[in-house]
């Protein structure tokens, strides 16, 4: 029984990890993020590691992709950056 | 190089990778199975140090020191983050306008926030008794705080999330680590020695000093994240560059994180 939740959750890292890579879009892939820390933190609490689940869910789902659509709301808003996408997050002075 | 020899240097070293890796794998113990060494050890000293939690035990009392670095790592990763995403002199910074929020998310986050919050500080205290700990309670707490945001506006969380006294409680949780460690030495045992009477097992004045350490760790980790948040928030809200003008409809809308959806094929 055990191993079959292991084996869906790691279908389930693969797909989102994947799906992540493959969107090139920031916004959505924060989004992708999300969900793969979810089904990590899913994985790691089917291995019997509830405190690393724990972590993973709060970083990796909340405060991480949270980051990200900041980040991106910034470098859209910059003046002459229509896409600004491909720029760095940071500041160049 | 040319593409050609760096192909060829790439697949000879991805094929001993894949040998090598391939030959550990089949001398790894059977999946889930036999008790590992250290993990038996591991499970042993923390019964004797009274902590339920044995991962809590691990990270606060066998290798109390090891987690002094990784809290150091946090730490100046916010420090850096303040100093980079500082307001600039040429950068004006302007107050949010009053947003909008839709009625049933402002109730769902107004009904998640103290629930999270709650969820937060009872993984802080109970870290050394059940799963979870400082540092993961601690950015459950720091991240609940922001459903206000979502539920109102950024000019709100501001209101109620006075900066200054987090960045002071983001060092007090640095400064306790090391000065718990250092109370260690002054009773005449090493650098970060469980020191303190151990305590029942299983209740919250158990664990000795991983009690305070993993206290210490919490304190850390919500005011550094609510910190780094506020860098980000800030940056991303209310700080303008030169030449970024008000008239933008997007500079008017502050309805959290998922509000950039119209501009996403800008």
């Amino acid at each position: 029984m055990t191993d079959v939740l292991i084996v869906v959750a790691l279908l389930l890292v693969a797909g989102a990890a994947t799906a992540a890579v493959l969107n090139r879009d920031p916004m959505r892939q924060a989004l992708v993020l999300s969900f793969l820390g979810l089904a990590l933190a899913l994985l790691f609490t089917f291995l019997q590691a509830p405190d690393v689940a724990l972590s993973q869910l709060a970083v990796g789902s909340a405060v991480t992709p949270l980051m990200i659509l900041l980040t991106v709301r910034k470098v859209r808003r910059r003046p002459g950056s229509g896409d600004g996408v491909d720029k760095p997050a940071g500041r160049e002075r | 190089m040319s593409p050609r020899v760096r192909l060829w240097v790439f697949l000879v070293g991805a094929a001993g990778f894949a040998a090598l890796f391939a030959a550990a794998c089949l001398d790894l113990p059977a999946f889930g199975t036999v008790p590992h060494p250290y993990g038996v050890r591991a499970v042993h000293a923390a019964l004797s140090h009274h902590t339920a939690n044995v991962i809590a035990s691990v990270n606060f009392d066998l290798r109390a020191f090891d987690t002094l670095g990784e809290e150091s790592i946090l730490f100046s990763a916010v420090i850096g983050t303040v100093v980079l995403l500082r307001q600039a002199r040429d950068e004006h910074r302007k107050d949010p306008e009053p947003a909008t929020v839709h009625p049933p998310v402002r109730r769902f986050a107004l009904l998640t926030l103290p629930f999270a919050l709650l969820v937060g500080l009872y993984v802080i205290a109970h870290g050394q008794i059940s799963p979870g700990g400082g540092f993961q309670g601690g950015v459950v707490a720091a991240t609940a705080l922001h459903l206000l945001y979502i539920a109102a506006d950024y000019r709100a969380l501001e209101r109620v999330r006075p900066l200054t006294l987090y960045e002071i409680g983001e060092a007090a949780g640095e400064a306790a680590y090391v000065i718990t460690g250092l109370a260690a030495v002054l009773a005449g045992s090493a650098f970060l020695a469980n020191v303190l009477p151990f305590g029942t097992l299983a209740t919250l004045s158990s664990g000795g000093t991983a009690m305070v350490l993993n206290a210490a760790v919490g304190l850390e980790v919500t005011s550094g994240i609510v910190v780094l948040l506020a860098r980000f928030l800030d940056q991303a809200v209310e700080i303008e560059e030169p030449g970024e003008g008000g008239g933008s409809p997007r500079d008017t809308r502050d309805s959290g994180g998922n509000g950039d959806d119209e501009r996403e094929r800008a």
